[in-house]
């Protein structure tokens, strides 16, 4: 039949050539390169083609100019609605943005029973009721979290161990939930707690009100009580019992855990994992030690070195990996956060990854004596004597000046990756994030020199790391399922 | 196959008189008096009740035609599926009649026009560029005589759009008069590039829209091809990006044939980056339907050879979370892993078996093919021994 046109005509408007949308290249190896654009979507090219590419000399029949033209890496006379939605997948990633503040952290008390020497907050003995937040500073913390415009507020409780000061946990719980009757925000409550002093008011108390318990869990039960010492050595016990009896109470997903990598973990990251396996967690997030609190103090800090960390974070990876590849289903949550920056066009509201920084703006710290920080990180700062994320007191600041102070507004500015020394051509960034405290309390510096920057070369070898993973059969596909999972 | 309509019918001068006029079909002799006019009478018995707009009577008895002063039209045999609830229109001046609705079938569809911007090389409905709008008037008039409990209608072309306000108008009619029916409507999505447009629709707040629009790659310059219409991709996808943004439903799909297979899984990846927005994909066997006869060596693969294409997209998409589905394609082809995405669309007055097919275990859960393969189909279908 005649009327039909050939697909050669219909491929002529690509013969006069293309223009190059903004990328970013970053060397993976050798002559290989991540080339990404600013919604993130990434491809790993040879050098050659690249250079071709960058020099606008790829040939429209080449599979890399298909491939970069479906990315939205360049565009060509035949099509133009390549900005229309590279603007909309920008868009889509900054649109939490608007949102503000989603996580309020409520410091209930210092007090612990617990006495470990990494704790990154400054712990005082069981019965002094001076560390214990007030329903006066409770009260007007809840005046400043429903100030947040955010449709959903999480408020988190910490400590010390905040089930020490379970009255003010009720209180908080109750006034929020009263008051939302007529906010009518999407509300969800956290108790971070070590466990060991959960009994069955505070059950009942969750139950009643649907709060998540996080916990801590450090890995198989010696080097769990090694690394968090309280009377009886029995810390490990105490976390297994309370995690059974709240999936058995409350429901299997009521609880998370959290691990924290020492000196002595080190060789040990399968067990470790093996350990989550064991109380069937679906997943481990692999932390890093913090530069805060006493870690700094008792120089657990500086104990190891990046680079034994991060043998430890790709053992520990690529054995989860393995996992998966035989069938059984796992996540390493910090993967799944970057690779969700990756590989869909969501921005996860990981407040440690992610510009301009989560301080204040993603997340906001109401310590036990009204005190208002811009982190969990910044208070611990402030314990070791530095108040320079310190936003102001809930009894003698509003909600505008604290959220408008200067402690907040610099670093948030100075730090913004798409501006920063580095960041701003790295390949990488779309992944990032800025953490203007964590460069304050290594370098005295909100941006930092991101050569001698842990968080940059740490998160550097993690995503050339996942990159890399995904060249191998089953993991990119592995690695998409994680993306997603929400 | 079930015929949607019938020539050779013979009406009697009162029938003639009134002209192209749609009826809701009954046999119930005990109708309500004030409904009867817009009824037509099934006659089974040799009983004519009164008051009725129209009587059909059985081919073979000419005698009853002009006996009465009633309009009477003889229906030939291949039309007495037709049942209560059915909707017909008499075209006396064509000697013919179409079914316009039919109750039972889960599968009715309103061809809005036969006008379209697209010229697609495998369209099924070929486009002819024809001043059709007394259709539309048609569609107006049989909607408040369809079943307020249909699931679901469809409207499709042509390219529906095309009508422009009074495409709307229709839309607006289905809310009306059947606010618990599902409208489905089958358009390419250029027209709605015109924010306006998509504003304007999503405006009626119809409570159960979707719009299924093909997007055949991820690179223009082949869509268009597809198409036979430059700047068609861009348009569509604008198009599908302005429906979304006024919260109007939409699915994308895709048929699968030799120019869309090679990008199939680059386009899966495309959606699942830039569309996730999507309310349904849907990825659909070939019809050897309309212009796919004429460039049958350019569209034409065995679906045994894109078995591969087709589970890396089915997997891509699902794993972002999408809703997928896969039409028009038979089990026995598939990998196991996207069986739980086939699903039996062929309407129910196309879909067919091979001799093939004769002892499959899962005969029952596959959607088998539409008539018009029997012109060519897979050379690999083969009875499923064990059930899924």
């Amino acid at each position: 039949m005649s009327g039909f046109t050939s697909l050669l005509e219909y491929e002529k408007p690509l013969h006069a050539g293309y223009e190059l949308l903004p990328f970013r290249f970053t060397q993976l190896s050798g002559d290989r390169y991540v080339v990404t654009n600013l919604a993130g979507e990434f491809t790993v090219l040879e050098r050659p083609e690249l250079e071709a590419f960058a020099k606008t000399q790829l040939s429209a029949s080449d599979p890399v100019y298909s491939e970069l033209k479906s990315k939205h890496f360049l565009t060509d006379g035949d099509s133009n609605v390549a900005i229309d939605l590279l603007a909309l997948k920008v868009r889509t990633k900054l649109a939490p943005l608007a949102n503000f503040t989603g996580l309020h952290i409520f410091v209930t008390t210092l007090r612990c029973e617990h006495s470990c020497p990494y704790c990154q907050v400054s712990r005082a003995n069981d019965d002094r009721r001076e560390f214990d937040m007030t329903e006066e500073t409770a009260s007007k913390a809840v005046d400043l979290v429903f100030r947040s415009p955010s449709p959903a507020i999480k408020i988190e409780f910490q400590g010390g161990e905040s089930l020490l000061n379970q009255d003010i946990i009720e209180f908080t719980v109750e006034e929020v939930t009263r008051r939302n009757q007529q906010e009518k925000r999407d509300l969800a409550f956290v108790i971070a707690t070590n466990l060991a002093v959960l009994d069955d008011r505070a059950i009942t108390f969750a139950r009643k009100h649907n709060i998540l318990m996080s916990t801590s869990l450090d890995g198989p039960a010696d080097l769990h009580n090694r690394n968090r010492p309280r009377p009886g050595g029995n810390s490990y016990e105490k976390a297994i019992q309370g995690i059974h009896r709240v999936r058995r109470e409350l429901g299997r997903d009521r609880v998370g855990a959290l691990m924290t990598t020492t000196v002595a973990s080190l060789g040990r990251v399968r067990e470790i994992i093996d350990e989550y396996v064991r109380q069937d967690f679906d997943g481990i997030f692999l932390r890093p030690l913090s530069p805060y609190g006493f870690a700094i103090k008792t120089k657990f800090y500086q104990s190891y070195d990046q680079s034994r960390w991060l043998e430890f974070y790709f053992e520990g990876l690529d054995y989860i990996i393995d996992l998966n590849l035989a069938g059984f289903p796992f996540l390493e949550h910090y993967a799944a956060t970057i690779l969700r920056k990756m590989l869909t066009p969501f921005q996860p509201g990981y407040v440690d990854l992610i510009s301009p920084a989560g301080i204040g703006i993603g997340a906001i710290v109401y310590n036990y004596d009204g005190d208002v920080y811009a982190s969990d990180e910044s208070r611990m700062l402030a314990e070791m004597g530095d108040k320079t994320f310190c936003l102001g007191n809930v009894h003698t600041h509003s909600y505008d000046e604290l959220l408008l102070s200067d402690n907040l507004l610099e670093p948030l500015e100075a730090s913004f990756a798409g501006s920063a020394p580095m960041c701003s051509w790295c390949a990488f960034e779309p992944y990032c994030g800025s953490d203007p405290v964590f460069h304050h309390a290594t370098q005295k510096d909100f941006v930092g020199k991101k050569p001698l920057s842990a968080f940059c070369s740490r998160n550097m070898s993690i995503f050339r790391g996942l990159v890399e993973r995904m060249e191998r059969p089953g993991v990119r596909e592995m690695f998409e399922r994680w993306a997603y999972m929400r | 196959m079930i015929t949607l309509g019938a020539h050779r019918i013979q009406y009697n001068e009162t029938a003639a008189a009134l002209g192209r006029r749609t009826f809701r079909v009954t046999a119930d002799d005990r109708r309500p008096m004030p409904l009867r006019a817009r009824e037509a009478f099934m006659v089974r018995t040799g009983n004519y009740p009164e008051g009725f707009g129209c009587y059909l009577i059985p081919e073979g008895d000419a005698a009853q035609l002009n006996a009465r002063h009633l309009a009477v039209a003889q229906v030939p045999e291949d039309l007495t599926y037709l049942a209560d609830g059915d909707v017909i229109r008499i075209l006396p001046e064509r000697r013919s009649l179409r079914v316009l609705f039919r109750r039972s079938s889960p599968n009715n569809s309103f061809l809005l026009t036969e006008r379209c911007n697209n010229y697609c090389l495998m369209c099924s409905q070929p486009p002819r560029n024809v001043q059709d709008g007394w259709i539309a008037d048609e569609i107006l008039d049989a909607l408040p005589l369809i079943d307020p409990d249909t699931s679901e209608i469809g409207f499709t072309g042509g390219e529906p759009t095309l009508l422009g306000d009074r495409f709307l108008e229709l839309v607006q009619a289905c809310k009306s008069y059947l606010p618990r029916t599902a409208l489905h409507v089958l358009s390419n999505g250029r027209t709605f590039a015109d924010a306006t447009f998509a504003r304007r629709l999503s405006e009626i707040t119809h409570p159960d829209l979707m719009i299924g629009v093909p997007i055949y790659s991820d690179l223009s310059h082949i869509h268009d091809y597809v198409v036979q219409a430059d700047g068609a991709f861009d348009e569509t996808v604008r198009g599908v990006m302005n429906l979304k943004q006024f919260g109007v439903r939409v699915e994308i799909r895709v048929v699968l044939h030799k120019q869309t297979i090679p990008r199939l899984p680059a386009l899966a990846r495309f959606i699942t980056r830039n569309l996730l927005f999507a309310d349904h994909v849907a990825l659909m066997g070939l019809e050897m339907m309309g212009f796919t006869k004429a460039n049958f060596d350019d569209l034409w693969i065995d679906p045994a050879d894109y078995q591969a294409e087709l589970a890396a997209a089915t997997h891509t998409l699902d794993r972002a979370r999408m809703n997928v589905s896969i039409y028009n394609s038979q089990l026995c082809l598939m990998d196991r892993s996207i069986w739980r995405f086939a699903k039996r669309s062929i309407s129910d007055w196309k879909q067919e078996y091979m001799p093939e097919c004769n002892g499959c275990a899962v005969i029952d859960q596959c959607a088998g093919f539409f008539a018009s393969a029997k012109l060519r189909y897979s050379d690999h279908i083969a009875p499923v021994r064990a059930a899924a």
